[in-house]
């Protein structure tokens, strides 16, 4: 499985599906990365930024207490929450702005959900010397002020996005305007594994570390390959990043876990691969969810970084060769999660992490206290403890 | 030869320059559309162009994306886009062309699109988000039902990636003036004319050449048509139209024909 994309498509999934304005860019980096990937220089560099100033490798912690509690598989936790920023998408974030750095561009765009991609990007550019802008919509804006605050705090511009339905989907489509007007000065620096070819592999390609540690760290601790790993799959980039190493070990399944929202039934949730269906958006053919008439539906789920219609396209892939599962876990399960987590292990997980968390629990219940299950923290909590009161003030009322 | 070309053919011969107007089609709802391609067509249009409202269109500005919002709230659906254009059809004879975002094709299946297509009298279809790459089986079903397939090209395109995207294009070709989005503009960049000048001699004797995005008066037309190219294609300038006069139908019909008037008589 490691030899995909080819041509740009994981199987069927994938592609470039953008305005002919797009192309030469794409086509630019596309060759610029496959060009400075073996580069030794950029090797070089990256390893430096990922370890001295991202703080990698990060831990692999045995969950002792909650493997306790729950009284089942051994559960482990891949701390990216302890990584710069708090979450996996500085790895992303510190290897595409080195790209955009070799590349000779000045200029970096990002689009943000929950605000981690946008804070990240920002970190980046601030410690590699380039001006970042962030699109960012102003529902997410109003669920995460403090984010829109520190992106400010680190020299980056935020532009609210008022259009559709002002979160993260509508934040991509203005960065792609943005990109097509000023695609010669401008780096589109995405954050996750979506978007046209070659976006889905170069993010992929720079969250791997996850995965990579991850498999060397176990080995150590356990002496063989984890039974089981669980992530979130928003765009799905902590996912592949965890994933993607693993493919062609398969005794060790994998699943990823969707938000359900208020319920599948209701509608109102982000389970793109869960209940959705065949589509071309932001540049890929992949899973989304849209209407019997093809347009995009807006989503929902409590944590505004899986609040995503589309998904990458190697997950579809996963997906269809039944290699991943993709499961989901409701608003209420993340937020049980969320709050075990924080009195068991004084961990504060991000409610991203916690729809993991919350299915890991329940795979770990019925597995054998032999058996082992790694789920991928992909970021810390503080920024949703605001959130989570608000839910379970409502909740009480 | 298909209708559009003919159409590009005569024009030649009375040395004149197309008219490409665009509305999306169900803005501000799918009953006025009809109303509001007559005016076009009244105030001398030479091809119809009718957008197809997608809930994310990446390569608009606010006019038009506004434009399909008010389209999708007032319901419209593919299949109601193209029979409009049936509807149209029936009285008139003027080409029609589809402007649509790749998902809404995918949706319906290529083979059903491009037979409805054909059933309600569609000539031609315009993608934004489809490059010649991904689509071999489109132009496959477009050209079993006998519909143009109309690619764009950009300021960044390469000169190779030009050559074969004029070997996938029929009816015309449209050419992006300049980097960005769709949306009226001031004034046409010494850029786009620079531009013109450079894809004309790949593209004469080959394919009509029109030229888009940000043209939006008559004297932005008369320059384009003046610099070679064999076509104008008008469309943030009209939506704007019906936005600010959605209370007054007439008042929107009339300055509709009115510019439609304007720009036609700027490409004779």
């Amino acid at each position: 499985m490691s030899k995909y994309p080819i041509d740009g498509k994981y199987g069927k999934y994938g592609g470039r599906f953008v305005p002919e304005v797009l192309m030469a860019a794409i086509t630019e980096l596309e060759e610029a990365y496959n060009s400075f990937k073996n580069d030794t220089d950029f090797k070089k560099d990256l390893k430096y930024y990922l370890a001295d100033y991202a703080g990698r490798p990060t831990s692999l912690y045995y969950a002792e207490n909650l493997t306790k509690k729950i009284g089942g598989a051994k559960i482990y936790l891949k701390r990216e929450d302890l990584a710069h920023g708090g979450a996996h998408k500085i790895n992303n974030t510190i290897g595409q702005a080195l790209l955009a750095k070799r590349m000779g561009k000045k200029r970096v765009i990002a689009e943000t959900g929950a605000g981690q991609h946008g804070v990240a990007t920002a970190m980046a550019c601030a410690v590699l010397g380039l001006k970042a802008e962030i699109y960012m919509g102003v529902e997410d804006i109003r669920r995460q002020r403090l984010n829109m605050f520190r992106m400010k705090l680190l020299g980056a511009k935020v532009h609210p996005v008022k259009s559709g339905s002002k979160t993260l989907k509508d934040a991509i489509n203005e960065a792609l305007r943005d990109w097509v007007t000023n695609i010669e000065s401008t780096y589109y620096l995405i954050g996750s594994v979506v978007g046209p070819h070659p976006y889905p592999m170069i993010v992929r390609d720079f969250q791997n570390v996850i995965g990579d540690e991850l498999k060397k760290q176990f080995l150590i601790k356990e002496k063989k390959l984890p039974d089981v790993l669980v992530a979130c799959v928003g765009g799905g980039s902590n996912a592949i990043g965890t994933f993607h190493p693993f493919e062609e070990n398969l005794d060790v399944k994998l699943y990823g876990v969707e938000a359900a929202g208020k319920g599948i039934t209701s509608g109102k949730h982000a389970a793109s691969l869960g209940a959705g269906s065949e589509g071309i958006f932001h540049g890929m053919l992949t899973y989304v969810l849209q209407d019997k008439e093809g347009q995009i539906q807006n989503t929902h789920s409590v944590s505004a970084g899986l609040d995503y219609p589309g998904v990458g396209p190697e997950h579809s892939f996963l997906k269809t060769l039944k290699r991943a599962q993709y499961k989901t876990a409701t608003d209420k399960e993340a937020v049980d999660a969320f709050c075990l987590l924080s009195q068991e292990e004084g961990i504060i997980p991000a409610l991203e992490s916690s729809h993991a968390l919350a299915f890991a629990i329940k795979i770990a219940q019925k597995m054998n206290k032999d058996k082992t299950v790694v789920v991928t923290l992909s970021g810390r909590g503080d920024k949703d403890v605001e959130e989570v009161f608000n839910y379970l003030r409502g909740k009480n009322e | 030869m298909s209708k559009i070309e003919k159409i590009f053919q005569r024009l030649k011969t009375k040395e004149e320059g197309a008219l490409i107007g665009y509305i999306t089609a169900g803005d501000p709802n799918p009953k006025i559309t009809p109303l509001l391609a007559n005016s076009l067509i009244r105030g001398g249009v030479d091809i119809l162009e009718l957008g197809i409202p997608f809930s994310d269109p990446i390569a608009d500005g606010p006019t038009i994306q506004a434009a399909s919002l008010r389209a999708l709230k007032a319901g419209t659906t593919p299949n109601q886009v193209l029979e409009i254009a049936g509807e149209i059809k029936k009285k008139q004879e003027i080409p029609i062309v589809i402007l649509t975002y790749y998902n809404p094709i995918f949706r319906m299946g290529l083979e059903k699109f491009f037979r409805l297509s054909k059933k309600y009298g569609v000539n031609g279809v315009v993608v934004p988000d489809l490059p010649v790459e991904e689509a071999n089986k489109y132009r496959e079903m477009a050209k079993k039902f006998e519909v143009d397939t109309i690619f764009l090209v950009a300021p960044s395109t390469s000169e190779q990636r030009l050559m074969k995207i004029i070997k996938s294009s029929s009816g015309f070709l449209y050419l992006v003036s300049q980097f960005g989005v769709t949306g009226a503009r001031e004034t046409v960049q010494d850029s786009t004319v620079e531009l013109i000048k450079k894809i004309l001699p790949k593209t004469t004797n080959q394919i009509p050449l029109a030229v888009g995005f940000g043209v939006s008066k008559p004297e932005h037309a008369k320059l384009i048509v003046k610099t070679g190219a064999e076509g104008v294609i008008v469309g943030s300038a009209f939506v704007n139209i019906i936005e600010k006069n959605q209370k007054n139908i007439n008042e929107m019909l009339g300055l509709i024909e009115d510019l439609a008037y304007k720009l036609k008589e700027s490409t004779k």
